[in-house]
């Protein structure tokens, strides 16, 4: 019954999330709000922007590689040269230079993959400095690129999309900042540790066992990780350590952090294009969706454990606990790993490898859909309007008419480009899936052997190009293959896909409106949300079922088999 | 291009100062300030009451395995700096001998294993069991110290957390302050 009243909270603080924090993010991004000028005014002059000048997607586009060119070397050096810089209380050295690589790519590209064990790899300036920084900005320039797209649809005969720049900024000022730091208040009062005092150590006078606890800065970083859809933690364990996420409180803390700026980005859309039921509808398809595989994956993990079972030593009456925490159980644990999962988050509270066959494949193949249900913060909205543009197309051809969506006529260069950003994420996985299970040194990856070693494998690349950052992490990834390989697809994921969507959004805003007539097809409706869901399941099933079935499937049906 | 160049790196800067030093330095000190004994890592006199300690033998009640392992790679169970699960599938045979093993040592001791006693936690620093592990123990650790197996009961129930506000996450027993109550029960 606990379960049930979780998501009874969950369901009321994100629909209030949704109407909102919607209107909010409308008002900040259309320029409304003003209250933080004091602070916007001088950054600007120090940029030499002029904040009302906007951009050709051209210039748009090419502002946000530059910045994130720059932002992926100067964490780069920061992490190299750490062993010299202060605040590194356990003298940790430089980080090596394919890790450093993975790193920085990671986390530019809001993945946040983590080839490394964070206690004790990285010092606390480093984690701050270098780390929590892209967090914030990452996600900004993730809601920058989604705003752009809806500016696309809502101008007409404009040959500008906004300011990169200042949609940088006001991202991080307005939404990303204040939200971050309040959860982060909340996250120290329930337990976690935020403090740069170095690793305590205890001594327990019952057992004379001696403990060396790493500390750091940490209730903050979490707080930023959830909000921003970043996923990576202080520790290794991430979600699971009792230090990032100590109570109920605050795992369900996270999963509305997680989920609340891309479900309110859907109000924010139908707020900015001037029909709400629009917005709606796109939060529909992502709500079908969620929930199936959020029920599914709880179903899932709330069997016994195959391996378990197989030892006939215990009873296993509330599901799998292999890899959980007592304080979630499996249910905490599938909400948890689906939300990061439906989103490029990728934190985790409880061991992904160690789930059920199936519940791994929910995972799994919540990230294979795109993450579009509802998917990162800005990624999740502009992923899903590229498959809408593609499910209007596919509606058009059925009647042999050239399609609309939101008034914009959909022609062949806007068709192009979103199928050309929607399959760049599955291209990118089943090759570099393919080629590592080719090669000697992507084999010598795995921990677990038979299927199960396999999905070790397609699950880094799905991760890593579709910027979730989610592990079964038995995998070993701090090779000089999977860095360098996962860096590559990481930036994959993250630039081929943005830079056809500024293209789309200024092709769009060029265009002009065409009045609705009584063959438009409604994309309110819930015929379009029908069609937009099944567009999303053709287009992953039929991209992943071959290699899912090589994996999670097998390990599924091999009844009684032990590997 | 150099114009994008400038920019980036100031902007790049800006954002260093701001969310790299300023959040987290003024998160640390309202922390420190208050909730300087959460912030710091709950630490009482024998250890943090959120990250799990290994306890042997009988006389105490035993937490979940820990798969952490220490930095030459051999196991080292609850080492709270090398954090992590055991990352066993589940079709694994090592986690299968595990488990089977881990249940035959605490049957051992005169404990019927429940699922949590016998696989490892997320974290490999789980602070809690169950109240059902934590009830199976009773028996056991009554004999070892020579205590009337009621009294040992009570204790147990009286330690349970329920779920926060009643429906969030799952009840549990924290280990390290059952065993400090155990320590002072005569």
């Amino acid at each position: 019954m606990g379960f049930a009243w979780t998501l009874v909270a969950l369901a009321v603080v994100l629909a209030l999330a949704w109407r909102f924090l919607g209107s909010y993010l409308a008002a900040v991004y259309q320029g409304r709000l003003t209250f933080l000028g004091w602070v916007e005014r001088p950054v600007y002059r120090l940029l030499g922007v002029e904040p009302d000048a906007e951009q050709s997607w051209q210039r748009y586009a090419g502002a946000l590689i530059v910045f994130s060119g720059v932002a992926v070397l100067l964490t780069y050096l920061l992490i190299r040269v750490q062993g010299s810089l202060p605040l590194n209380p356990q003298h940790l050295g430089a980080v090596p230079p394919a890790l450093s690589w993975n790193t920085a790519v990671s986390f530019v590209t809001n993945t946040n993959w983590q080839n490394y064990a964070g206690e004790s790899t990285m010092s606390y300036l480093s984690q701050m400095a270098a780390l929590t920084v892209q967090q914030f900005v990452s996600a900004a320039v993730g809601i920058a690129v989604a705003v752009a797209l809806v500016r696309g649809f809502a101008r007409r005969g404009s040959p500008t999309i906004g300011n990169f720049w200042v949609d940088l900024v006001r991202g991080v000022l307005y939404v990303l900042v204040p939200i971050a730091f309040l959860a982060g208040i909340v996250f120290v009062g329930q337990g976690a540790v935020q403090t740069l005092a170095g690793p305590a150590v205890v001594h327990n006078h019952l057992t004379g066992f001696t403990q060396t606890i790493a500390r750091g800065p940490v209730g903050f970083m979490e707080a930023i990780k959830e909000l921003g859809t970043n996923g990576g933690g202080f520790f290794n364990a991430n979600g699971a350590h009792p230090f990032e996420n100590p109570t109920g409180v605050t795992n369900l803390l996270s999963v509305i952090l997680i989920l609340c700026i891309p479900v309110a980005l859907t109000y924010a859309f139908g707020k900015m294009v001037g029909s709400v039921r629009q917005g709606a509808a796109l939060l529909a398809a992502m709500g079908v969706i969620f929930c199936a595989w959020l029920a599914f994956t709880t179903v899932a993990e709330s069997q016994p454990n195959p391996a378990v079972t197989a030892s006939h030593a215990v009873a296993q009456h509330h599901g799998n606990m292999e890899g959980k925490e007592s304080r979630f159980g499996p249910q905490s644990s599938s909400l948890y790993n689906v939300a990061s999962t439906q989103t490029s988050t990728g934190s985790v509270d409880a061991s992904a490898d160690s789930f059920t066959p199936m519940g791994g494949f929910g995972m799994l193949t919540g990230m294979m859909l795109g993450e579009v249900s509802p998917g990162g913060v800005g990624s999740g909205l502009y992923t899903i309007l590229l498959f809408a543009i593609i499910t209007v197309f596919i509606g058009g051809l059925m009647i042999g008419r050239t399609p609309e969506y939101l008034g914009k006529k959909i022609q062949s260069r806007e068709v192009k480009l979103a199928a050309l950003a929607v399959l760049v994420m599955p291209i990118v996985v089943v090759a570099f899936t393919a080629v590592a299970v080719s090669v000697h040194a992507g084999r010598g990856g795995p921990l677990n052997s038979g299927p199960h070693g396999f999905t070790e494998i397609l699950y880094a690349f799905t991760s890593q190009a579709n910027n979730n950052g989610s592990a079964f992490a038995g995998l070993s990834g701090n090779s000089a293959f999977y860095n360098v390989a996962g860096g590559i697809a990481m930036l994959l994921g993250r630039f081929a896909i943005i830079v056809p969507t500024l293209a789309l959004a200024g092709a769009l805003a060029a265009k002009q409106v065409v009045p609705a007539g009584l063959g438009t097809f409604r994309t309110d409706k819930p015929l379009f949300v029908g069609l937009l869901i099944g567009v999303i399941l053709i287009v992953g099933g039929l991209t992943f079922f071959p290699a899912a079935a090589l994996g999670p499937l097998v390990e599924q049906f091999s009844h009684g088999r032990l590997f | 291009m150099l114009l994008h160049l400038r920019r980036s790196l100031v902007a790049a800067l800006f954002f260093l100062v701001l969310c790299g030093l300023a959040y987290p330095l003024a998160g640390t000190g309202l922390a420190q300030v208050a909730f300087h004994h959460q912030a710091n890592g709950s630490i009482g006199a024998n250890g943090s009451s959120l990250i799990g300690q290994q306890w042997t033998g009988p006389r105490w009640f035993q937490g979940r395995p820990s798969a952490t392992v220490g930095p030459t790679g051999s196991p080292s169970p609850y080492d709270a700096m090398a954090s992590g699960a055991s990352n066993l599938g589940p079709r694994s045979k090592v986690l299968a001998s595990h488990v089977a093993a881990r249940a035959a040592a605490l049957r051992k001791e005169g404990i019927t294993p429940t699922a949590g006693l016998v696989t490892s936690s997320g974290s490999g620093l789980d602070p809690d069991i169950s109240p059902a592990a934590a009830y199976a123990q009773v028996g056991a650790v009554a004999r070892a110290r020579h205590l009337p197996v009621a009294a040992v009961r009570r204790l147990v129930t009286s330690h349970i957390s329920p779920a926060q506000l009643g429906f969030l996450g799952e009840p549990v027993v924290n280990v390290l302050s059952l065993n400090e109550a155990l320590a002072s029960l005569r």
